[in-house]
């Protein structure tokens, strides 16, 4: 990619502001899965949510844009528009650098059930899945679909052809690691799925019943660290009795 | 003495506790349910002396049967238009009532309609989750543990249940009588991922509902739309009333219990003030969407919101549906005669 000098720079434009019904301003930064796109979307629902604008009632950031729910009988469309697009301007490129995580993954193959239909997509062995899955580095862009469900990026390009299943399938055990179309996704609710299962964690990304209820922020990195079934089941009794058992990895 | 509570005596599958919807999460992934017709929802509660978001039983096709334990239960009934009977008396809806101990109230669908709520004086006693009550089975959250209501639940009734006796009388609400033969839309926030005539004919064909359709979201069948590029685009917000076009070009109107954030493109999105009509739509009912403006949509909701403004009305279900025996047997008459009288 080599962006003529006439276009201009991603990062200098505003964002695309874009109704969805009389009751939700979105803030549109591109369309795609991108970093920098991600920054700015954090740095501006860091604003909003500072902001705190009456009739503003909450912001979603994904992967490209911030959807921002209100109340029209309290604060109007034009209005609302207008703050939107000066906290736009006025928002660092990046509001913070996220935090680094190493979440534990058993990838034994009763957790990891589809590693071997992944090994046989992309030509790689069952071994080789687990080492890029576990060496690679991803960024938490968004929650979305269920509780605690992490969409993240920086799947290694090796599974690029992994796709979706062509039907879902029944519910998934809670908190499984799993790919699918280029991403990869923690999921901490069972709930049936089309995305391809790696590994289990014992983490809990979401839980009613400790604090936090939840663990990352948007914006965090995380790794995960390859752990046998035993270790599983000691973390997992640990993590069950309420324990956090990812580790925040201190940062330079 | 024990403190009244309601009893669920048989619910269909689609009961469910609803307050106004659990806000503040979705950038976690968490639903934020809430009732399917709010208005509705709002006008049962006000009835009572609730607040309007406060905590009220969703009745959906399936019916559902009550009982009084310990203690007299003031309720109101708002909503589709359910055949309603108390000890097998037919009773007039939307209307509030004092349901006796030992005394049998049913709901059942009517020939219209889909939801029904039942909000009792006090509301109910349940622990919220995430600073509220609505349940989302999907993710186990809310109502008494995570799921439908079921029989043999009992809903411990809160402060201010003595409201009083209340004779059966019919609530004055027109504002539940609305349209359902036009769904007015906002076109986006992905209306450009779809030719112009695609467009036109989103808002022009007949849609009609699928009996697939869930809280959480209404299927369309019609002739299906055509994107002009791909239909995967890279998940975004999901507002409530969001409608999304999936490959095969079948609408889904995304209902109380969507999730937060999809990946399909959303060509219009259902106008707050017509949410609840569109989502009292019996499957096989036929309707037409019709394009407005931000203003319009939210001149409509004012309208909506300034009717919850005035106490809820009522006037005594006299002779028309009550034979002189039964309201004997209540020990009612005596009451029933005064005029209408406003509750707050």
């Amino acid at each position: 990619m080599s962006p003529s000098p006439e276009s201009p720079a991603p990062e200098r434009s505003g964002p695309r502001l874009l109704d969805a019904g009389e009751t939700a301003l979105v803030a549109e930064f591109g369309n795609e899965v991108d970093p920098t796109i991600s920054d700015r979307v954090l740095a501006l629902d860091a604003s909003v949510t500072a902001r705190a604008l009456p009739g503003v009632r909450e912001s979603v950031p994904t992967y490209r844009s911030l959807m921002i729910h209100y109340d029209p009988l309290v604060i109007d469309r034009a209005t609302l528009a207008a703050e939107v697009t000066a906290l736009a301007q006025a928002a660092p490129a990046q509001a913070r650098r996220g935090a680094l995580w190493t979440i534990p993954c058993c990838y034994d193959p009763e957790f990891g059930e589809d590693i071997a239909t992944i090994a046989a997509t992309t030509g790689l062995t069952p071994d080789d899945v687990v080492r890029l899955h576990s060496g690679a580095r991803y960024r938490l862009y968004m929650y979305g679909f269920a509780p605690g469900f992490c969409y993240l990026g920086g799947l290694p390009e090796a599974f690029a052809t992994v796709s979706r299943r062509l039907k879902p399938r029944p519910p998934h055990p809670p908190n499984v690691v799993m790919m699918a179309g280029g991403l990869a996704s923690i999921a901490t609710v069972s709930m049936p799925t089309g995305w391809f299962l790696v590994g289990r964690t014992p983490e809990r990304m979401f839980s009613l019943t400790r604090t936090p209820t939840v663990l990352l922020d948007v914006g965090d990195e995380l790794m995960f660290e390859p752990i046998d079934r035993a270790t599983f089941d000691a973390l997992e009794a640990r993590a069950a009795a309420g324990e956090v058992v990812a580790r925040r990895e201190p940062q330079p | 003495m024990s403190t009244p509570a309601l009893r669920i005596v048989a619910a269909g599958p689609g009961t469910t506790i609803q307050d106004s919807g659990r806000h503040g999460y979705l950038r976690f992934g968490v639903t934020g349910a809430g009732p399917m017709d709010a208005l509705a929802h709002a006008t049962a509660n006000l009835a009572v002396g609730n607040a309007p978001g406060a905590s009220a039983i969703e009745v959906g096709l399936g019916g559902l049967s009550l009982a009084a334990d310990d203690g007299p239960v003031t309720l109101a009934i708002a909503g589709a238009p359910f055949a309603v009977t108390l000890d097998g008396q037919k009773l007039e809806t939307p209307l509030v009532l004092t349901l006796e101990p030992g005394a049998a109230l049913s709901l059942r669908a009517g020939p219209t309609g889909a939801w029904c709520y039942v909000a009792a004086a006090g509301s109910f006693v349940l622990a919220p989750v995430l600073g509220s009550t609505a349940t989302h089975t999907r993710s186990g959250l809310g109502g008494l543990d995570g799921g439908p209501l079921k029989a043999g639940d009992r809903l411990p009734l809160g402060a201010g249940a003595e409201l009083g006796h209340t004779a059966p009388s019919r609530l004055i609400a027109p504002w539940l009588e609305r349209s359902r033969d036009v769904v007015r839309v906002v076109l986006g926030p992905q209306d450009d991922y779809f030719a112009p005539e695609v467009v036109e004919r989103f808002l022009t064909q007949p849609w009609t509902l699928s009996g697939r359709s869930d809280r959480m979201g209404y299927l369309l069948e019609g002739e299906p739309l055509t994107h002009a590029g791909g239909f995967n685009i890279v998940s975004d917000g999901i507002a409530h009333g969001a409608i999304q076009v999936p490959g095969e070009g079948l609408p889904i109107v995304q209902m109380a219990d969507r999730a937060p954030t999809g990946g399909y493109p959303k060509i219009a999105t259902v106008i707050g003030a017509d949410l609840g009509s569109f989502a009292q739509l019996r499957p096989g009912a036929s309707f037409r969407f019709a394009a407005v403006d931000i203003a319009t949509a939210v001149a409509a909701r004012r309208v909506h919101a300034e009717a919850l403004e005035r106490p809820v009305e009522r006037v005594p279900l006299i002779r028309t549906e009550l034979s002189s025996e039964f309201l004997l047997g209540l020990n009612l008459v005596g009451g029933v005669v005064s005029a209408k009288a406003p509750i707050a």
